[in-house]
Parts: C-alpha cells; structure tokens; sequence
C-alpha cells in the first residue's frame, strides 16, 4: 500500500513543516525530529484515515517501520 | 452539591530538570519539549500525611466551615503511607476532624471518581458536609534509574471542602480496562502458602499508548459533555485537565479549537501529581482570581485502569 507511506508523508510534513522529498522510507525518526510523541499522534490520524487501531509498540525507528506496522494492521 | 472552598500543600523540595540530568541520561530541553515540565516538588523529610493535612486545614479556612462541620472524608490516593488505617482517618486528628473517611483509588481519575460519590453521598442525605482530599507521593514508586517515567511525576496535596447547593452539575465516566500499559505492583508479603508471588514492581508506563488514550477519550468525554450541556467549546471558561503531559493538553485542545487560555496549566512546575492535579490547579486558579461566579469549568481525568471521568462545574 504505497498510499501509507504518502499518508505518512503527509502527516510529518503537516505537523514538522519538513520538506517531503527529504523523507525517505529508510528515513528514521529521529533524524526527522519526530519523538515519540509526534509519533504516537500521528498514529491517532492513520487509526482515523485507514479506520484501525494500533497498538504501538517499542522500536518504530523509520518510516518504512510504520509502514509496515500498518499494513499488517490493514491487511484483510 | 456545590464546592465551598479549596485548599492544597506542595512539599519544600524543588527538583528541576537539570537536577534531574545530574544522574540520569536526560537534559532540561528533552523533558521539556516532551512534557512541558520544568521542575516538581517531591517529599523529602515530610510525610503525604503531613501535606494532606495542610491542605485540608487550607481548604477548611478557604470554605469558611469548621472542621466539626465535616461529616466524611474522602480522600484519594494510588499510595498512602499506611497500608491501615486509611489516610481519611489519619489526617483527622491535626484538622480536628471526627468522622468517617475512608481512601479511594481510581489512579489519576480519582478526583473526579471522588466527586461522583460526595454527590450521591450528598443527595442521598448520607453526608452534609465532605472534605474531599487528593494526596500522592508517586516518588515512593517511580523507577528512579528510568528516565522515562520519574522525570515525569511530582508530589502533592490537595483538597476541597463540598456542600450542598448548586454548581457541580455532571459527571461522567468512561473505561477501557487495559491493566498492562500502566501500572505497578505491590509487595506480595510473606505469606508461607502463596504461590509464585508476582514481585513488587515500580510504576511502568507505554508512554505512547497513554498519549492516545488520553487525547482520544479526553476529547470524545468532553465532546459529550459539552452536548449533554448544550455548550459550544467556546461556552465553557475553563478546561482543567488532568496535568499529565502538556503535549495531552494541546493535543486535546486543538482538536477542540479553543484558544490557549481556556486549557490552563501548572504541570511546568509540579510534574504529574496524579489525582492531585485537577483539585492542585483548581485551588491556584480560586486563589490567584481566575474563577468567578458562574465561571463554567469542565474537569477531564483520565489514567491507570484505563478509565476517565469527567464533571462541568459551574462556580
């Protein structure tokens, strides 16, 4: 689902002002200055973009991490 | 019921961030760009007894109402120093208290839980008069080798003293019981007949799992009470959130879209106080003239159980 990763995108630049072309899958988080908690607000939005729940867990560090976090969550 | 007065007691010792960096691996602008606190008070050589009592008399003389007056204590709190008797009783003889009380414990949801109770209390006839007091020391059980959760919390005492009248008009709760993202364990005793007892543990938190339950039932319980109300966001002078995380707070409020004054904070110099917070911000902002009569205040509590409560308040 690629359109995760663009939602994720989206989100971080909506939130962090950061330029789009520089977030890369293998981007991590704390290159991007997302801590935890920008995180964790980011997962309320794509629970509400994508309609489900996600319990985060311990070592979300790139954004290809999320991505797949959530297309386990969106499979079926 | 209405609330007659508010009191609350600090203790003398100010730890801040930097402090805090002297023996942990944190600094003043990474708990303060992720919490909002700055420093909080935490009990050094005097006890939660001590504060609660303090707060309680504070309540008491802001009320205008003799401690003879008060016909049941309540008392929230996650820890008190004894196991037995509960705190409500043990406070009373320095306030010149001589009633029933009895301690309760929803975590940071106490207060507003209290609440509920005093009103049923009072409208049953039970109870004429409540003190109702919130007192926690979560310093005695914060892991103070992680950084992750005792840079976040603070001691505190605070009170109300409840009769009858009109002004708190509602109270809500919500739960969602989830035991394993907050919470800590108690000392399993010595017991020759029990089984494999789980070990005491310090307080353990999944920081980002109470980020969203916080925000999305804060807002979802605030949301419902405002159309319980009839009231528009913009109608109510005052949120009073449990001060757990400024980053909740803003969370909650911009999703909400009111302006910054209506969402008031003192966690920059307390820390979370658990069930103390609402009552601790309710009793700076009576003292320092914030609230007037007829100011409409929402409480919104929410922590360990999971579960939330929720009261609009008309002062």
């Amino acid at each position: 689902m690629d359109n995760v990763f663009e939602k994720i995108v989206e989100t971080i630049v909506d939130s962090k002002g950061i330029d789009a072309a520089s977030i890369t899958p293998d981007s991590t988080f704390k290159d991007l200055n997302v801590d935890s908690l920008d995180i964790a607000e980011m997962v309320m939005t794509l629970e509400d973009e994508f309609n489900i729940t996600i319990e985060l867990e311990e070592g979300i560090a790139t954004v290809q991490d999320l991505v797949n976090l959530i297309n386990e969550r969106t499979k079926g | 019921m209405r609330i007659l007065g508010t009191g609350s007691a600090l203790p003398k010792l100010t730890v801040t961030n930097d402090r805090l960096a002297g023996f942990l691996d944190t600094s003043d602008e990474w708990i303060a760009t992720r919490t909002g606190i700055r420093e909080r008070r935490l009990l050094s050589d005097e006890t939660l007894q001590s504060l609660a009592e303090t707060a309680s008399t504070r309540a008491l003389e802001n009320a205008g109402v003799a401690p003879g007056e008060i016909d049941f204590v309540l008392v929230t709190t996650v820890l008190a120093e004894t196991l037995t008797p509960a705190l409500a009783m043990d406070i009373q003889p320095a306030v010149g208290l001589k009633c029933m009380g009895l301690d309760l414990n929803a975590g940071c949801t106490g207060f507003v839980a209290a609440l509920a109770l005093a009103k049923g209390m009072m409208e049953s006839g039970q109870a004429r008069r409540i003190l109702l007091v919130s007192a926690e020391a979560l310093s005695r059980f914060v892991d103070w080798n992680d950084r992750t959760t005792c840079v976040l919390f603070g001691d505190a005492a605070a009170a109300v003293v409840l009769g009858e009248g009109e002004g708190v008009k509602a109270i809500a709760f919500d739960a969602e019981p989830r035991r394993e993202v907050l919470c800590a364990e108690t000392p399993p005793g010595n017991s020759p007949f029990a089984v494999d007892p789980a070990p005491a543990t310090y307080l353990k938190m999944a920081g980002q799992e109470v980020y969203k339950f916080a925000v999305s039932h804060s807002l979802r319980d605030i949301r419902a009470m405002l159309d319980m109300q009839g009231l528009r966001p913009e109608d109510v002078d005052y949120y009073l959130l449990h001060q757990a995380n400024l980053r909740i707070l803003e969370g909650v409020r911009t999703r909400l879209r009111v302006d910054e004054a209506r969402f008031p904070h003192d966690i920059e110099f307390t820390g979370n106080t658990s069930s103390c917070s609402v009552p601790l911000l309710l009793d700076v902002m009576n003292r320092d003239g914030r609230l007037t009569p007829g100011s409409r205040l929402i409480f919104s509590a929410f922590g360990a159980g999971l579960c939330t409560g929720t009261a609009y308040v008309e002062w």
